[in-house]
């Protein structure tokens, strides 16, 4: 944690100069466990703008796999994907945005759908309309409201 | 039958006080106090392959009182359907001057057993069909009547008329000689991840059986209880409608309900029913 919050900062620090593009999904840098080191945007996220990305079926709707006790004023929380109360204290978080930019570089082959991606699907639809799409989409969280995740999943510390 | 549901309720307060518990539940399906349904059983061999080994009917992963909706027809919405059906049945439609009952007479006779086979190989066209497939060739063949819609309600009606006949036989549907090569295929589609979700739908009916996504809790994608009035549009629901809907839902383009595709996914998802008591019309939220 230590080690990825003085990355952030030399982040924010580098950004101050030229004004920062996000990190497009393709160009993405994971490390070798999935990690991404530095914020997609150079900026920090809003927590709170995450929990309310976190809880909103029409945006994240991670709370339909998983229980987030901080966010129970939202209902019906799902069991398919681990609770995440106390995710800040199992994961640095670098690993946690890899997480929800793609998942399956964390987890091979996780059912987690990932969040900053384009391009490389099957049948690629038009949202929920079930009609065709061209690649490349639109991914399904922008780079800000992925550090805004980030930023509220890295409050949920039960130490 | 009001009984075993209070009952039910009441064991499943004590088990999990203030809890919806998510597990499929143990209840029996009597239906009229007089069809015994098989709900759970030994999969079937050639799902051995899976983390499944027993086939569990979609009814045990409804809440008490849906469940209940379908223990009697008086209270199953999906047997008004049925009784359209009949009326259609009946109907003169198309230039040859027949009904259904001119070839069939009672479906309570010769449709008995039908929907429990299907989709099966049909060796004089050279396919797979599916029980809609059928009734719109005799309705093109012997009719000379207009097809109907794949997914249409008059659709939906008569394969409620049809399923009905069959209520409680086991599932048993032929997946060797010629209906092999469509069953590969739908078992390749069913693992298929699509969309920009990617998921497959074993990622949600295989390996999450039983858990809650969001609001609803998930059963194994069983067709034995189609078509299917669902609380949710209070209308009967087919099962290319339904394959439809869950592909979507994975923000995929869809397969078009009749597609090769989808028959080779009902064939393949009617199999791992194989065992299972035909339901249809059965009640789902
Ligand atoms: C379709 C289900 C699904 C959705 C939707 C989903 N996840 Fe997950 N998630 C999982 C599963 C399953 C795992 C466990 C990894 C594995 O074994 O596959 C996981 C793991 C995680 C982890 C690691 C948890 C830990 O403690 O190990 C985090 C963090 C996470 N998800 C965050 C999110 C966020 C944030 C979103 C929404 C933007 C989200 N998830 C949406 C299924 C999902
Ligand atoms: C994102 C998760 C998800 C995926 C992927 C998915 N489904 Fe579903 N499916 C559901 C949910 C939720 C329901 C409603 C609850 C239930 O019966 O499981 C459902 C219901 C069904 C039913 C009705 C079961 C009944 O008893 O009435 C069938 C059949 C079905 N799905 C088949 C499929 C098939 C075939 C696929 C793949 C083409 C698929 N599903 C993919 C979530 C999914």
């Amino acid at each position: 944690m230590k080690l990825s919050t003085t990355i952030l900062a030399a982040a924010v620090i580098a950004a101050g100069t030229a004004k920062a593009e996000p990190v497009a999904p393709g160009e993405v840098q994971f490390g070798d466990y999935g990690g991404i080191a530095e914020s997609l945007t150079g900026k920090a996220g809003d927590p709170e703008n995450g929990a309310k990305v976190m809880k909103t079926k029409s945006i994240g709707n991670c709370i339909s796999c998983h229980k987030v006790t901080a966010l129970s004023d939202a209902p019906f929380h799902g069991e398919v994907g681990p609770s995440l109360d106390g995710v800040a204290d199992r994961w640095e978080e670098a690993q946690v945005r890899g997480i929800v930019t793609n998942a399956k570089m964390t987890f091979p082959g996780t059912i987690m759908p990932a969040y900053y991606k384009t391009e490389g699907f099957t049948r690629p639809g038009k949202a929920f309309t079930g009609k065709a799409a061209e690649e490349p989409l639109p991914p399904l969280l922008t780079a800000q409201q992925i550090e805004d995740v980030v930023a509220f999943l890295m409050t949920l510390s039960e130490e | 039958m009001r009984m075993q549901a209070k009952a039910a309720i009441a064991a499943a307060l004590i088990a999990a006080p203030g809890l919806a518990s998510a597990d499929p539940d143990d209840d029996t399906l009597i239906v009229n106090g007089e069809i015994e349904m098989t709900t759970k059983t030994s999969a079937p061999e050639h799902m051995s392959d899976t983390y499944i080994d027993t086939i569990m009917s979609g009814w045990h992963f409804r809440s008490d009182e849906t469940q209940a909706l379908q223990m009697d027809d008086f209270d199953n919405s999906g047997m008004i359907f049925v009784d359209t059906g009949r009326a259609q049945w009946e109907q003169v439609e198309g230039s040859e001057g027949n009904s259904c009952a001119s070839c069939h007479e009672d479906p309570a006779d010769s449709m008995k057993g039908v929907r429990a086979t299907y989709p099966k190989w049909d060796p004089e066209a050279e396919e797979v069909q599916t029980v809609a497939m059928q009734i719109n060739d005799c309705r093109t063949e012997n009719m000379g009547a207009e097809p109907y819609g794949y997914t249409s309600t008059e659709m939906a009606n008569m394969e409620a008329l049809i399923a009905v006949q069959s209520r409680g036989m086991p599932v048993d549907v032929k997946i060797d000689g010629p209906a092999r090569e469509m069953w590969e295929k739908g078992k390749d589609l069913y693992y298929t991840r699509t969309g920009q979700l990617e998921l497959s739908c074993a990622n949600c009916h295989e390996d999450n059986y039983g858990n809650m996504i969001r609001a609803d809790h998930l059963s194994q994608g069983q067709i034995n209880g189609f078509p299917t009035y669902r609380l949710k549009n209070a209308k009967l629901n087919t099962v290319h409608a339904r394959f439809k809907g869950c592909v979507r839902d994975t923000r995929a383009e869809t397969y078009k309900p009749g597609s090769d595709a989808f028959v080779a996914l009902e064939l393949y998802v009617a199999s791992r029913g194989n065992g299972l008591s035909v339901e249809g019309p059965s009640v789902r939220n």
